[in-house]
């Protein structure tokens, strides 16, 4: 391996694979906090250049954590399709870059590679893609998975309806679950953030998604978004649920930290496959965010785009139906401003859908960042460019009890219209038994929750 | 003069006109007669009693679901958008979450009030919100000026912590901490001296304990805002905080504002909270 590079007469070294890793990143205020980001912008040049010529092979023999030492690197390993990786081993990260943007590689071509490769080949091409490369790259991958019904074909822009609530009122919850559904949204999952993360209020919102979806006979997924072994437990106990979430980390360490390791994860889908009220095969549901293993200090000095990508390759053995990593949630000490959390958006959507996973964003910002309702208006438009599944959807893009702001419940209608979009196909057929669609578009009526409630 | 009401009536009016496309010109001859006394805060409208969707099939079961959620819900739209009123409030709360945010309490503030001021280690607001780390520590120049000029070793140590929201600090602290300090004079508790930590988080209360040593130290922390409001304080108790205490032996008293816990309350409250970390000389999860 070459781990230095000459540019404009300076000489540029670097300390092993890891440190040219983080310094050819994108600059992310995460990184600086750690203390591994490139100083300047010609560094992160010369480090772009130093990476594009590591081979595949030098990336799988250099995990970005020893494999003696994280389960995450292990599971990303020991899953690797040998046969696919011998193929693709002697390229390197500009070769694989150019390969997977030309016109002669197909989207089974790179679903195929998907198995052939570890997250850290992920996270090194994409350091080597502009943002136009990242949309254009990943709209050439197709990804599907099915519950009740496929996400992902083409052509389609699912939505979850997040109906939260800052006190699990069941009330406010459902008059919040009818709005979201009568303008589109909630053909990828009706999935509440509970307040209270206990199994008797965590069934109870699961029973009455499960009543609504029934009586209504609304063909979609259901889920509540507590900790995994509060959701099986309440699982155990009766409570319908049609998919298990967790969020998760891209090491062990970090894995720790939100309280699960892989065996709890198999634990439970083999818990969903067996008691879960959904068709399956794909009963997960997972989350994601850069920067959270620095923040549970479980980085192990690796840059937060590659633990990121190693999130997905974790994410990939347990045959999720959907990810989404909540980008602009975790503050400007990890991504500062509006230009950082766009970036970071069509990295962790191409990484994704290069894992071979079935992707979707929360395209969100806090109040402490340098972003607003604009910027993440910007951001939906190039991921549904980039052929993103799903975005979450909320009302008016507030969230009243993460205190955030994402995509909003109109920002449903208004993608699809302007992208030529269609919700999930026997989701669209409900909407128009339901009259919030007509002739493929909201009816006169969409908008009023109180059509459910006559 | 136009009563609220009646210009209340005005504008639902005319929401209900530009539901049906139409714009009342009558409208607009009249709002030139409005005195700035009778203009209507637009950020002042209670979204849980507004529904803006025209003929809804259940207006009755729309509105009392409505009471249930502060979410911003029956707010109609234009096309697939946004109606302007709804963006333009969205817009107004967002505003008012950045303000206390990337503004600093003013100095004119804490001059008025009358108590020392420090910083943490960050010099500004923007090294602030990228250093965590920074703006928990103090250097070594603000404990020499917290040596000199507070009480070693009070009992009870109340600090100001800037922490995320400036305008919570500015509208909830001083009344909060004024009612705290009663609160404890009731019980014979005697404060240290109160300083204010310019862009401290609230860790920089466990770097200030380690230099003055109280049995209790108590912050008031700006909280992160929401739409929903800006002004929103936390308080942070601990019992001989230090810098290796975990966050578990923090006790939090959260929401202290107008529309949760009113300050003046909240103060008595924390005082009895104080107390009982006293007798009990623990704080967070082990106090009972």
């Amino acid at each position: 391996m070459r781990l230095k590079t000459k540019l404009f007469g300076t000489l540029y070294e670097f300390k092993d694979l890891n440190d040219v890793m983080a310094k050819a990143n994108e600059e992310k205020s995460g990184d600086k906090l750690a203390g591994i980001a490139a100083a300047t912008v010609s560094e992160m040049t010369a480090a772009k250049e130093v990476l594009s010529n590591i081979t595949l092979a030098d990336l799988r023999n250099n995990p970005a954590v020893p494999y003696e030492d994280d389960e995450v690197t292990r599971i990303i390993q020991d899953g690797v399709n040998e046969k696919i990786y011998n193929e693709l081993k002697n390229f390197t990260v500009a070769e694989f870059r150019e390969w997977i943007l030309s016109h002669e590689t197909t989207g089974a071509d790179l679903r195929r590679a998907s198995r052939g490769i570890t997250s850290e080949m992920v996270a090194a091409v994409t350091k080597l893609m502009s943002n136009l490369d990242l949309i254009y790259g990943a709209s050439k991958i197709k990804i599907t998975a099915h519950c009740n019904t496929t996400i992902g074909e083409d052509g389609v822009l699912a939505f979850r309806l997040q109906p939260n609530h800052t006190t699990d009122d069941v009330d406010g919850i459902r008059l919040s679950l009818f709005e979201g559904l009568s303008y589109g949204a909630g053909d990828a999952v009706l999935g509440l953030n509970p307040v209270y993360d206990t199994v008797e209020p965590v069934s109870n919102v699961l029973r009455m998604f499960h009543e609504i979806k029934e009586k209504f006979e609304i063909p979609t997924q259901t889920c509540v978004l507590a900790h995994v072994t509060t959701q099986m437990d309440a699982i155990k106990q009766g409570a319908p649920a049609d998919l298990i979430f967790q969020s998760i980390a891209g090491s062990e360490k970090g894995n720790t930290a939100f309280g699960l390791n892989a065996s709890v994860l198999s634990e439970a889908r083999d818990l969903m496959l067996k008691e879960g009220t959904c068709e399956g095969p794909n009963v997960m549901y997972f989350e994601t965010g850069q920067g959270s293993e620095l923040s549970s200090e479980a980085h192990h000095g690796v840059d937060q785009l590659t633990m990121e990508a190693r999130c997905y390759g974790f994410a990939k053995k347990y045959k999720p139906y959907i990810v989404n990593t909540v980008v602009g949630f975790i503050g400007p000490e990890y991504l500062y401003d509006s230009k950082q959390v766009i970036r970071a958006g069509l990295e962790d959507h191409f990484m994704g859908k290069l894992t071979g996973i079935s992707m979707g964003v929360d395209a969100c910002y806090t109040n402490h960042m340098k972003a607003d309702q604009n910027d993440i208006e910007n951001l939906s438009v190039l991921l549904t460019a980039a052929g993103c599944n799903y975005f979450m959807s909320i009302p008016h893009g507030d969230d009243i009890m993460l205190n955030y702001q994402c995509t909003g419940y109109h920002e449903v209608p208004s993608l699809r219209e302007t992208l030529n979009r269609k919700p999930i196909r026997e989701f669209e057929i409900w909407l128009e038994k339901m009259g919030i669609y007509e002739n493929g578009k909201l009816s006169k009526r969409a908008g009023d929750a109180s059509i459910f409630i006559k | 003069m136009i009563s609220e009401d009646r210009i209340k009536g005005i504008i639902e009016n005319v929401l209900r006109e530009m539901g049906s496309g139409e714009i009342s010109t009558d409208l607009r001859t009249r709002e030139a007669t409005v005195s700035d006394d009778d203009i209507v805060d637009f950020g002042a409208t209670d979204l849980r009693k507004q529904l803006l969707v025209p003929n809804s099939a259940n207006e009755e079961a729309y509105l009392k679901l409505k009471e249930t959620t502060p979410a911003r819900l029956g707010i109609w739209r234009a096309g697939p958008r946004y109606m302007t009123q709804t963006q333009l409030r969205f817009r107004a709360d967002h505003a008012s979450a950045q303000d206390a945010v990337f503004n600093s309490v003013s100095e004119e503030f804490i001059k008025e009030w009358g108590i020392l001021e420090v910083s943490s280690k960050c010099k500004d607001k923007d090294e602030f919100l990228t250093r965590p780390d920074l703006g928990r520590q103090i250097n070594d120049e603000t404990a020499e000026i917290l040596r000199k000029n507070c009480v070693n070793k009070p009992k009870v140590q109340i600090v100001i912590v800037e922490g995320l929201s400036s305008t919570a600090i500015e509208v909830n602290a001083r009344d909060t901490f004024e009612s705290l300090t009663q609160g404890l004079k009731g019980h014979g508790i005697e404060g240290g001296t109160p300083f204010f930590i310019r862009n401290g988080r609230v860790p920089s209360m466990d770097s200030v304990s380690e230099v003055l040593q109280p049995e209790v130290t108590v912050a008031l922390v700006g909280e992160r805002p929401g739409l929903a409001t800006s002004e929103s304080l936390s308080c942070y108790i601990a019992y001989k905080a230090s810098t290796s205490i975990p966050e578990s032996a923090r006790t939090v008293v959260s929401n202290i504002h107008q529309m949760g816990t009113p300050s003046v309350e909240a103060g008595a409250h924390i005082a009895d909270i104080v107390v009982k970390i006293l007798e009990q000389k623990t704080s967070g999860i082990d106090l009972k």
